[in-house]
């Protein structure tokens, strides 16, 4: 299995392949990049790990031509680069496969393989497209049959082609977006196998993940990002589970646990979970007998990787998700603050008023007074620091931070007797997210049960009393202490 | 802002300007055909609004189906229904409306013409709710649904009119006509209008009047511009809005087909509607969806259909001109609405690219 070796590529110097400095990418009013710092030593496997949202894929995507940074510069072998579009970085030997991957599924491998070739009068020669997939199989290991259709391919199989698409247009640094998220385990080490003999014969590879273990033990350097920035970089060798996952999520493993005074007496329990099992409609079981509560005038934190279960338990909690299995007891009035406001909280194109009155709406009969929702409206607006012209603003006119404060602000109007909130901060500023914060312990003050999901560990330690931290579907309670959870979420708790 | 942006940003100025331009295309290519302009207008004036007859019996009978079926496309869209399947619901609503009058021939007209109208609501509803069952279970596309049951309401009309319900002789693909009694009365002596014209107005105000202050018609509208939301937010079940709002509005397009058999043609054949279900479409888009405004587009639309036929006969102007403006009043409906998008872009924050 001789890959064609070139001469003029050894592995000395430039010993970076890919390096990126200060880059900065902001989507409307969002910063998903705020000078992010990312070295890739040419001839390693490089692992970027990082919560959903800390800007791993964003990043890629501009190291792959598919966007465009608004400051930071960009380095293949040393040489300063610019894309205008991604065929600029694929000429320069970039190839990036897609978390979804970008094939036609009524074509053939060998049809899929040949769309990307350039030229508009060079036409396609089916025996020369079905040899090329061919010459690369035997060359590299990856073989698949050319004439198969796409649609028939085994998602590995697919995974394999996307693979084959990039080395066709002689890629030597590989990027994969979450490459194993698709797979099983058996095809995960298939691929991390040939991922390794890859980088063997010189090449470079970045795997994009949030799978810290796997991360620590194919790839040669780690890096993490989290909201943007880059907050740890070196070598697998030198990290382990619990730095990596603290860098993750926010949090110095050795640092104190903070001095949160429980300063109410909780009462009794309001929400209650019992033996609670939740299967999703794609089979996979995502709790796992789960028992745990939330008493009057408490702020349990809720903590958990990617995927461990924690969007279900949330919802189960709020009454929005039926479980499979087990006992469920949430009051009626319950407050309910998701991680996506736009598009489980609100209604852009809709009022506040309206929006107001949308809380009501799966029970509302009869006559609608909008009068009245109207006036509440205005009261949250006065009572929660909405800036906005006023409650017949239209939600998707306000910003982000005022957008969450209005949705709180509904959930908490009419003292509900627990409230429920998913990543309350996401995307808010300092101000904005320290007034939230705020918001959620006047609540636990006036005895209200919370209970608090953040993908930012530091945060849920700020303001819990209690903890909870979910690992493969189970929920386990931890002290309010960043290494006590640190090691929960890794399931060595 | 000049004027222009601010009458792309009203809804209404956008309905406008749409039709404008529709009416500025058309009149282009009517000109580069070697017609008479002035002549094609006036004809169009004429047959459309020009004599009380035209309007009373012209205009405002062709714009009742169009304003009933007009609110049935109206109310589904609301609710982020996308039933293209009026036509079918009207001609299932037709033929079931004609049924039940030959049934009830002799019976008092207080009783067999509700019940006429009710049977067509059924039936619509009936249509209507196997694409919505379709929906509900198997999550097929009622874009693809409905319309292919267009076709089987035409062949189903086809088949009636030929078989059981053709007329005695068997000499035309038609029904009996309906006796007196069984018919919508007329509202003007000497015209045409019928009180079907009366049932779609009063049924325009009390759509809009349901939408807007029911709770039932909030989650209608709160469904259709944010299902997500509404279901975690306020607990609303999804599928049983769509569903019931898909039933409603199968059975007001049956109604169209009800009164326009019993208030017009008083007999059913297998054309009894020159497409009103699609241009209903158009009156719904026309009319930003808002059920008020579509008693002043199905007017509209009425008008220009009086006046194609009108300007056909009097100009030699073919009435397809007159389609060609209905198709380019969505188009340029979907164009207005782009250009808002992006001029919207700039006041309100976009929520962000999902960055992972």
């Amino acid at each position: 299995m001789d890959f064609h070796r070139r001469a003029d590529w050894a592995v000395t110097d430039p010993a970076y392949a890919l390096t990126l400095h200060g880059i900065t990418k902001q989507f409307g009013s969002t910063v998903a990049l705020d000078g992010a710092d990312f070295d890739v030593r040419a001839g390693t496997l490089h692992a970027l790990l990082g919560e959903n949202g800390a800007g791993k894929t964003t990043l890629m995507r501009l190291a792959f031509g598919m966007l465009r940074a608004d400051a930071g510069t960009i380095e293949v072998d040393g040489t300063p680069r610019r894309w205008r579009s991604s065929a600029d970085a694929i000429a320069a030997g970039i190839g990036m496969v897609h978390q979804h991957f970008l094939l036609i599924p009524a074509m053939t491998v060998a049809e899929n393989v040949s769309l990307g070739d350039r030229g508009i009068l060079r036409g396609f020669n089916p025996r020369a497209a079905a040899d090329r997939v061919r010459r690369i199989g035997t060359e590299t290991g990856l073989v698949l049959d050319p004439a198969a259709c796409v649609a028939d391919l085994a998602v590995g199989a697919q995974q394999r082609l996307e693979i084959v698409k990039a080395l066709a247009r002689d890629a030597r640094i590989l990027i994969l977006d979450e490459p194993t998220a698709v797979l099983s385990p058996a095809e995960s080490q298939e691929l991390y196998a040939w991922l390794r003999a890859f980088v063997a014969r010189g090449h470079t590879v970045v795997i994009i993940t949030h799978k810290v273990r796997e991360a620590l033990a194919i790839a040669d350097d780690l890096t993490v990002l989290r909201r943007g920035r880059t907050v740890l970089t070196g070598s697998s060798r030198n990290l382990d589970e619990i730095a990596v996952i603290g860098a993750m999520i926010g949090a110095s493993v050795t640092a104190d646990a903070p001095a949160t005074a429980n300063v109410s007496a909780p009462g009794a329990a309001v929400m209650s979970l019992e033996h609670v099992s939740v299967i999703d409609e794609r089979g996979v079981q995502r709790l796992r007998d789960v028992s745990m509560e939330v008493r009057a005038g408490e702020i349990v934190g809720i903590a958990g990787v990617e995927g461990s279960g924690q969007h279900e338990l949330l919802r189960v909690l709020a009454g929005r998700l039926t479980a499979d299995r087990g006992h469920v007891k949430t009051p009626a009035h319950i407050g309910f603050v998701p991680a996506d406001r736009l598009r489980d909280a609100l209604v852009p194109a809709m009022t506040l008023t309206e929006n107001l009155a949308l809380k009501d709406s799966g029970s509302a009969r009869g006559i609608v007074n909008w009068d009245s929702y109207e006036a509440r409206a205005a009261a949250t607006i006065r009572g929660h620091d909405v800036r906005t012209s006023g409650p017949e603003a239209l939600a998707g006119a306000l910003s982000g931070g005022n957008q969450q404060k209005f949705v709180l602000g509904r959930e908490l109007e009419g003292s509900p007797e627990a409230l429920v909130v998913e990543n309350p901060t996401r995307g808010l500023d300092i101000r904005a997210a320290a007034h939230v914060l705020a918001e959620l312990r006047s609540a636990r003050v006036a005895g209200v049960a919370v209970a608090v999901y953040s993908s930012d560990l530091d945060e849920v330690l700020s303001i819990a009393d209690r903890m909870i931290v979910c690992f493969d579907g189970n929920a386990t309670a931890t002290a309010v202490d960043a290494g006590a959870v640190a090691r929960a979420l890794v399931g060595l708790g | 802002m000049n004027a222009l942006a601010r009458m792309v940003r009203s809804q209404a100025g956008a309905s406008v300007i749409a039709t404008l331009l529709a009416l500025l295309i058309v009149t282009l290519v009517i000109a580069a055909g070697g017609y008479d302009i002035g002549h094609a207008a006036t004809a169009l004036w004429n047959g459309s609004v020009g004599s009380p007859y035209s309007f009373f019996s012209g205009t405002l009978v062709r714009a009742t189906p169009l304003i009933i079926v007009g609110l049935a496309v109206a109310v589904a869209f609301q609710a982020g229904v996308l039933n293209i399947g009026a036509e079918g619901q009207l001609l299932a609503g037709a033929a079931a409306a004609m049924t039940a009058g030959l049934a009830m021939t002799g019976w008092p007209g207080w009783i067999s013409v509700p019940a006429e109208l009710i049977a067509g609501m059924l039936a619509g509803a009936a249509c209507a709710g196997i694409a919505a069952v379709l929906k509900r279970s198997f999550g097929v596309l009622e874009v693809i649904s409905t319309l292919m049951l267009n076709f089987v309401a035409l062949y189903g009309v086809s088949y009636l009119v030929r078989g059981p319900l053709e007329e005695p002789t068997h000499t035309y693909p038609e029904t009996l006509r309906l006796a007196e009694s069984a018919r919508l009365p007329v509202i003007i002596p000497g015209q045409r209008l019928h009180l079907g014209f009366i049932i779609a107005v009063v049924l325009a105000i009390a759509a809009w009047w349901f939408v807007r202050s029911t709770a039932t018609g909030f989650r209608i509208r709160a469904v259709g511009a944010g299902a997500a939301a509404a279901a975690s937010a306020g607990r609303v079940s999804v599928d049983r809005v769509v569903f019931g709002t898909f039933l409603a509005s199968g059975a007001l397009a049956g109604l169209g087909g009800g009164v326009q058999v019993t208030g017009v043609t008083y007999k059913l054949f297998e054309l009894i509607s020159p497409g009103y279900g699609y241009t209903a479409i158009a009156v719904a888009l026309l009319a930003r969806l808002n059920p008020l405004a579509v008693v002043v587009a199905g007017i509209f639309f009425g008008a220009l259909e009086a006046g194609g036929a009108g300007m056909q006969r009097d100009a030699g102007v073919p009435a397809g001109f007159v389609y060609a403006i209905e198709a380019l009043v969505i188009l340029g409906v979907l164009a207005v609405d782009r250009v808002r998008t992006y001029a919207g872009a700039h006041s309100a924050p976009v929520a962000g690219e999902r960055a992972a």
